[in-house]
């Protein structure tokens, strides 16, 4: 269940929501499956409450879309890449504080 | 005695501010809210603690069948809610003892308390060699039940002896093609139900006496690690594209003060009421030096912990 500011990407739109976006990207990689993921869902929904407008950010179920995750090497999940301008600038895995998720993203929001 | 700190903040002070919203946590939120007491439970992630880590509990008292661990972390926390329960987000960093008030300092600012509960739980330890850091989350992982759908018929490798290696062990087995079992000494430490288990599982191979020196792997992340059999001295390569550590827990006790009493290995030192060597800080859970680290016993220091932190809270008003 994604918050009005957290859009889903799939393997056929990623290309064009994130790689091509203007404004930079938070994706998160989370699965049904995994008890983190749905640890970290809601900070991922803050985030895009707090930088709304600076930050897009996205979900990516990795059962539904194996292409996106094998691109970037994914072996594990909840896994969170920031894009910006079609390049990763960071990449973190697991479930993690709220407080670094948004160290990384003040680094790229300007 | 010092000057007070100028961290008096707008915050308000609360009777008690549990600290981790895992089994231990959630049971004292329960207990402390259904005892009036104004409360608030902090997590830095979410609700659940490393319950959440683990596909299904076999071993909670009244289910017979086994409870899913999303299922149980719901069950608790609406029990809680029920009662009145808060929480909040936010990663604690420090925690300071002001007389009688304790102020709790986190990335959502400082809270202060009568009572603190830490209940911050565990974190998995790592390996400690190279190559683990490099490809964590490429290869490298600490939580099967996140993880494993991504070795669909491939060979994987456990490291550890003890009842999470094991038991994640076989939960690889669903997915992988093969399991191999890295363990250091020459017998198993894991419940022989386990071992049991495991011998029976034609999937899993077991490495005795065999230690990881290095994870190796490239742009596609891990692709062997280097072993060695601690006994012959032989060196071998195991060629896995994942490895999954389960070599036990390191207390999440950073931000408690030292005067605070830790055991050799670090956990929080408690008398059987959950009292630690700071009056009105108390610890439950697996954060505590303790012999058993199970959701049984987590909720049983929380219980016990919330009831203790409560009478230090009235012993406080009285004094006053």
């Amino acid at each position: 269940m994604a918050g009005k500011n957290v859009i889903e990407i799939n393997d056929s739109n990623f290309e064009q929501e994130v790689l091509k976006s203007d404004l930079p990207v938070l994706v998160d990689f989370w699965a049904p499956w995994c008890g983190p993921c749905r640890a970290i869902a809601p900070v991922v929904e803050e985030l895009s409450n707090d930088y709304a407008g600076k930050l897009k950010v996205a979900k990516c179920n990795v059962d539904e879309n194996p292409n996106t995750p094998a691109r970037f090497g994914i072996r594990a999940i909840p896994t969170l890449i920031l894009f910006k301008g079609g390049n990763v600038t960071e990449q973190i895995t697991g479930a993690v504080a709220k407080s670094q998720i948004a160290a990384a993203v003040e680094k790229v929001v300007s | 005695m010092r000057e007070r700190p100028c961290h008096m903040t707008s915050s308000d002070l609360y009777d008690i501010v549990i600290i981790g919203a895992g089994p231990a946590g959630l049971a004292a939120g329960l207990y402390a809210n259904r005892a009036r007491y104004n409360t608030l439970v902090l997590e830095k992630v979410g609700v659940g603690g490393q319950l959440l880590s683990y596909e299904k509990v076999d071993n909670y008292p009244g289910f017979p069948e086994g409870v899913s661990s999303f299922e149980l972390v719901e069950l608790f926390k609406a029990q809680a809610e029920k009662f009145g329960m808060q929480h909040k987000n936010a990663d604690v960093t420090g925690l300071e003892t002001d007389g009688p008030i304790h102020v709790i300092h986190t990335s959502e600012g400082d809270m202060r308390a009568k009572a603190v509960l830490v209940a911050s739980g565990c974190t998995p330890r790592k390996l400690g060699v190279k190559g683990e850091a490099e490809f964590t989350g490429r290869g490298v992982s600490y939580c099967a039940i996140c993880d494993g759908p991504f070795y669909r018929n491939a060979e994987v490798a456990v490291v550890g002896g003890g009842d999470t290696a094991v038991e994640e062990a076989i939960y690889l087995t669903k997915f992988a093609s093969r399991v191999h079992l890295i363990h250091r000494r020459d017998e198993l430490r894991a419940v022989k139900i386990l071992q049991e288990e495991a011998f029976q599982n034609d999937k899993i191979t077991i490495h005795w006496n065999t230690v990881v020196e290095e994870i190796r792997g490239g742009d596609q992340g891990v692709s062997e690690l280097a072993l060695l059999d601690v006994v012959t001295r032989e060196t071998s390569s195991l060629p896995v594209p994942g490895v999954f550590v389960f070599v036990g827990l390191l207390p999440n006790a950073d931000f408690v003060p030292q005067q605070v009493e830790r055991d050799p290995q670090g956990f929080l030192v408690t008398d059987d009421a959950m009292v630690t060597a700071v009056p009105g800080i108390f610890a439950a859970g697996d954060v505590r030096s303790k012999s058993l680290r199970q959701i049984v016993t987590a909720v049983g220091d929380g219980a016990t912990a919330a009831f203790n932190a409560g009478r230090h809270v009235e012993s406080l008003s009285h004094a006053g």
